[in-house]
């Protein structure tokens, strides 16, 4: 049985040793190149007195990155991925949690890495894939090492403002690559497009299945999203069978209107997440490749990527919300209500994950982890972990599970009980609507809706009139020219509410934008 | 031109926009400025921008893009 995750890399190598493992369009790496470097990089970790501790990367997004990942495996350690564009306080509230021994940076992020408050040794990734490789030393790890060792941290976005380090180990990662290819169907032909930066848990839909078939992956440049003629065009130029992006990178290309004008030719699997894909969206991209495979991918960080996934095989009304389906095999999924009973059939609950792709939780943070790996209320006989999501769910009338939204969004309100997710909805039905959020002030009893979209606040409240209770309208309707969002590309709802309740300016910044129109 | 200079220093009160000529080299404005200004271009100077006018030529300065706006309300 397989207990390490560069096992895949071990056997593929053998098969395809000369094939395209990771490209950016410019720099690529062969699996040949792959396995020296990172066992070069394992060997130059190892004999320098590193195992078993967190090994921050540091480095632009390059084919490189992943050699340097595996490295750090091979060395017994697990990778923390750092990005270039990390504002610097949020990297040194990092390296609070971490103390880092070793940071491995490129020449190009090697000036930016010396300016840290790091007290570890910084190394040069050029010069570290130099180091000749010690087999013994490295099989000696191997030997050393079990399945249940963490492989990576990626920080999280913490309610508090601290990120949490979530700790993955080689079982749960592994057992989440086998079930997402299966159901995504990945193979040695798959080539995949990579949207998602490499410091968070999402690349692992690219990466890992790569080294276990043998495919390859294109890391497209980050600028590329800004130009979505461009990025279609990358997209058929290597000829890119299967994408996992976040539904604002593919609303981008159908909301601007590039696929009336250049279509990816090859695409067959589009699997998409972290968002609701509006209706209306979903159906350009759906008529214009009729024949792919579309998939609604849902999960927590904390879960190993992805734990549920919807293959869209049937129509939707644009006022539904695409399902998050079913659990992936080996995963259970729980809707717990306040009392911590199952709910009733229809009914909304908390959606909670026992299996084994629960990470191990949060790095030298026990006291969130417990708050949320928690042992399942469900279970008295035996120790049973099982991880509290915080999102709503329910099962519609087909069975499938759909999100509904936070738990923590609900509210009461002039004696109403009110999902803010409902406003939301309603008001993404919209056509000039491109997103929105509604948050709560208790501070001042209000429910206050930010959106982005060419329509009139007068409009807007006169439409949404027409489909809310009245109980449930805004008091407070404010457009924006874009919406924050955190690191993870979620809503900012911390923010809005702060600017909300001590943004008198912006208010004004509001009104002044209302006579210019 | 002042127009567009207000909407860009509204997505980005601390760049000078008469001046610089590098904001897209230098990641001044990413993928979500560029759907917010092709949305806020159309609301105020009624011009849509096609995809293919969607590249980096055009966005790199003030100038660039109100030219574009200009050559776009002309073909009008």
């Amino acid at each position: 049985m397989q207990i390490n995750v560069l096992e895949y890399l071990e056997k593929t190598v053998l098969r395809v040793p000369e094939k395209v493992a990771y490209s950016d369009g410019t720099a690529s790496l062969t699996f040949r190149q792959v396995f020296d470097q990172s066992r070069a990089v394992g060997t130059c970790l190892k004999k320098s007195g590193y195992t078993r501790e967190p090994v921050v990367v540091f480095m632009r997004k390059h084919p490189d990155v992943v050699a340097a990942f595996f490295g750090t495996v091979y060395a017994g350690n697990f990778y923390v991925p750092i990005d270039e564009e990390m504002p610097s306080y949020r990297v040194e509230l990092i390296f609070k949690t971490l103390h880092p021994r070793v940071l491995i940076c490129d020449r190009e992020t090697q000036k930016l890495a010396e300016q840290f408050s790091c007290q570890g040794q910084i190394y040069l990734y050029e010069e570290m894939i130099q180091t000749a490789i010690e087999e013994e030393c490295l099989a000696k790890v191997r030997r050393e090492a079990i399945d249940t060792d963490p492989i990576y941290i990626v920080f999280t976005s913490g309610s508090t403002g601290v990120p949490k380090g979530v700790a993955a180990c080689h079982r749960s990662v592994i057992d989440y690559i086998e079930h997402l290819s299966d159901v995504l169907e990945f193979s040695q032909e798959t080539v995949f497009g990579n949207q998602a930066p490499l410091y968070f848990d999402a690349c692992l839909k690219e990466l890992y299945p790569t080294i276990k078939f043998g495919a390859t992956t294109y890391l497209i440049p980050k600028e590329l999203f800004m130009f979505p003629i461009k990025l279609v065009e990358f997209l058929n130029q290597y000829q890119i069978n299967t994408i996992c992006w976040v539904v604002s990178a593919l609303t981008m290309i159908s909301g601007l209107g590039v696929l009336e004008k250049v279509k990816p030719n090859y695409l067959k699997t589009i699997a998409f997440g972290s968002e609701v894909f509006p209706i209306k969206q979903f159906r350009i991209w759906r008529n214009v490749l009729p024949y792919a495979v579309f998939v609604n991918l849902y999960g927590p960080t904390e879960a190993t990527g992805m734990s549920c996934y919807y293959r869209v095989e049937r129509e939707f009304l644009e006022e539904e919300a695409i399902p998050i389906g079913q659990p992936f095999p080996n995963t259970r999924i729980l809707l717990l209500d306040q009392d911590n009973r199952l709910v009733q059939q229809g009914e909304t609950g908390e959606i909670c994950i026992v299996g084994t792709p629960l990470t191990l939780g949060y790095y030298k943070d026990f006291e969130r982890t417990e708050q949320v790996f928690v042992q399942n209320p469900l279970n008295t006989f035996y120790p049973e972990r099982m991880y509290r999501t915080g999102d709503l769910g329910r099962y519609n009338e087909r069975g499938e599970l759909l999100f509904i939204s936070r738990k923590d969004n609900q509210i009461k309100h002039m004696g109403h009980r009110i999902e803010l997710g409902e406003i939301e909805a309603n008001v993404n039905l919209l056509e000039e609507v491109l997103i929105s959020c509604c948050i709560y002030s208790s501070k001042k009893d209000k429910i206050v809706l930010y959106y982005v979209g060419e329509i009139e606040k007068a409009v807007m409240a006169a439409r949404l009139k027409k489909c809310l209770p009245r109980y449930m309208m805004p008091n407070w309707i404010e457009p924006l020219e874009q919406m924050p969002l955190t690191p993870n590309g979620k809503v900012d709802r911390v923010f809005l509410k702060r600017r909300y309740e001590e943004g008198e300016g912006e208010h004004k910044a509001g009104e002044n934008e209302n006579r210019r129109n | 031109m002042e127009t567009l200079i207000e909407i860009l220093q509204e997505l980005h009160p601390e760049v000078d926009f008469r001046t610089c000529h590098t904001l897209v080299e230098d990641k001044i404005i990413d993928s979500f400025d560029i759907v917010s200004l092709v949305a806020e271009i159309h609301s105020e100077f009624d011009v849509v921008i096609p995809p293919e006018e969607i590249i980096p030529e055009n966005f790199n300065s003030a100038e660039a893009l109100y030219r574009l706006i200009q050559r776009l309300e002309e073909e009008d």
